[in-house]
């Protein structure tokens, strides 16, 4: 229990004194984790949603395919994505590895298999109770697609959180892809790995809790957007 | 709410848009291919900052295991490769990936172990006598298991000591499949034998009850060597700039950077640059 409390100390020591390079860590960190969120979420949530709303042939294949990609595993992904930016490989010559960017594009693949996994779960629940009404009314495909996620769109920014989660919590993939280089593509998680591996680990914990805290404000912060939306709505 | 949240999202696009459009601009860097005992005992951070200020050139280090870091350079993911497995390294530029290999510091591994040192490693007299101990006593003895520089050594130490370890994988003999920290923070937790090179350990933080139970041996020599990527192969190399480092690094400048780095009043790398290649 020691070493956990002067961890604590470390972490709070960490941020009175504003470190610099930590508050670079955190800016790269949640740069690159909002970012393939956000690109997640514009492909994530319509692709969910159709998979819940509309009868095709495959869906259901569809449908496993996204749940089961839900537990790729980030080095993976780190992998695939690696070969992918490789001076050798297809998307060489466009010189993106052990960038921010790639590190975008790892997470990206990440997490939108969660997002539309998700989605998917949400949208098919709220579908079957509209399914009557869009019938009667003849109601256009992309018009079904865009009021279902409207009106899911409070359950949905847990899918979205969700996302979150998972991307500025994985190491494996953007330490493969971004290298861990000092000042360029270091973020929270692959300081912590480094700081473990030269034995560190009361810094590596004092950074884990800082990751933690964000983490928890990040939530926070929707969860009261939500609440006051919810409320506005309402009132 | 939408039209916000896309707002938002066009601005942290063009912001890593703009992040990436002024590196592009400024090709001032190179990427290094290295290994983690020269990042992770902070070799680096003393040597880098000297050759910038001489050179206005920054130094990307990618550190991995030096098989991958070998991998990533046959790949061309870098412009120099600098690592410690001299075989490997030559033929990494016999097979024409590399342009030329010189030597340019060495230091040594030791074995670590529990400060009780159960095999008794304290009276072997040879690093293979060291090695027959732990297997003879069937001491915990915790590998890299990676392909690395120090995993490479380490095997060749076995094969001199007549022991093929792999067969009690598993029982004492214990491969971690992870980096020099890991294998450490792992040997330590465990009460385990561990090979590991001077530097590392010198710097690691979590030395737990371990210490060097056996050294010297010149056997456990272990020489860092640096090699330009071969431009032939992977055009957009910078050689240029690569080259620039590796000449300043086997410099008068360079190598008395090396040697200027010490933790604790010790020296953990000694310079030996041979002027011309090997």
């Amino acid at each position: 229990m020691d070493s956990f409390w002067s961890a604590l100390l470390e972490a709070l020591h960490l941020v009175i004194t504003l470190d610099s390079d930590l508050l670079e860590i955190i800016g790269l960190s949640m740069q690159v984790t909002i970012t393939a969120v956000s690109i997640a979420c514009l492909i994530g949530l319509p692709i969910g949603a159709a998979v819940a709303a509309f009868r095709f042939p495959g869906r259901t294949f569809l449908a496993v395919l996204l749940n089961a990609m839900m537990g790729l595993p980030p080095v993976v992904v780190g992998l695939l994505v690696y070969l992918t930016l490789s001076a050798s490989g297809p998307l060489g010559p466009l010189g993106l590895l052990y960038t921010p960017t790639a590190m975008i594009i790892a997470q990206t693949v990440l997490v939108t298999p969660i997002v539309a996994a998700l989605t998917r779960q949400v949208i098919e629940d709220l579908n079957t109770e509209y399914a009557e009404q869009f019938a009667s009314m003849g109601v256009r495909a992309a018009d079904r697609l865009a009021a279902l996620l409207w009106d899911g769109r409070y359950a949905l920014m847990t899918v979205a959180l969700a996302g979150f989660g998972r991307a500025i919590a994985e190491v494996g993939a953007v330490i493969i892809v971004g290298g861990n280089i000092n000042h360029v593509t270091r973020v929270m998680t692959t300081t912590i790995a480094l700081e473990t591996s030269k034995g560190n680990l009361q810094l590596a914990l004092a950074l884990g809790f800082i990751l933690l805290v964000i983490a928890f404000a990040v939530n926070a912060a929707v969860m009261a957007l939500r609440a006051s939306a919810v409320r506005t709505a309402y009132a | 709410m939408i039209k916000t949240a896309l707002r938002a999202l066009a601005t942290l696009l063009l912001a890593g848009q703009l992040h990436s459009a002024a590196s592009a601009d400024d090709q001032d860097f190179i990427v290094v291919q290295s290994t983690t005992s020269t990042q992770n005992s902070g070799l680096f951070d003393h040597i880098l900052p000297k050759f910038q200020e001489a050179t206005g050139i920054e130094v990307r280090v990618v550190a991995v295991g030096t098989g991958q870091a070998i991998r990533n350079a046959v790949n061309g993911d870098g412009d120099v490769l600098f690592v410690h497995s001299k075989s490997s390294e030559e033929k990494f530029v016999a097979d024409g990936f590399g342009v030329s290999r010189s030597n340019v510091m060495y230091n040594d591994f030791v074995i670590v172990g529990p400060a009780e040192d159960p095999a008794n490693l304290e009276d072997a007299d040879t690093a293979a006598d060291a090695l027959r101990k732990i297997e003879s006593a069937k001491a915990p003895f915790a590998s890299r298991g990676d392909d690395s520089g120090t995993h490479k050594a380490e095997l060749r130490l076995w094969q001199a000591a007549g022991v093929d370890p792999t067969g009690a994988s598993g029982t004492w003999y214990r491969e971690t499949g992870s980096g020099m920290g890991a294998t450490l923070n792992t040997g330590t937790a465990m009460g385990a034998y561990v090979l590991t090179d001077r530097a590392t350990w010198t710097a690691f933080g979590n030395k737990g009850g371990h210490k060097i139970v056996f050294q010297g041996d010149p056997e456990l020599f272990n020489q860092y060597g640096i090699i330009l990527v071969n431009q032939e192969v992977h055009p957009h190399v910078k050689s240029g700039h690569g080259q620039r480092f590796i000449d300043w690094i086997l410099s008068s400048a360079g190598q008395a950077a090396i040697a200027d780095f010490e933790i604790d009043g010790q020296q953990l790398f000694f310079p030996n640059a041979t002027g011309g290649a090997s």
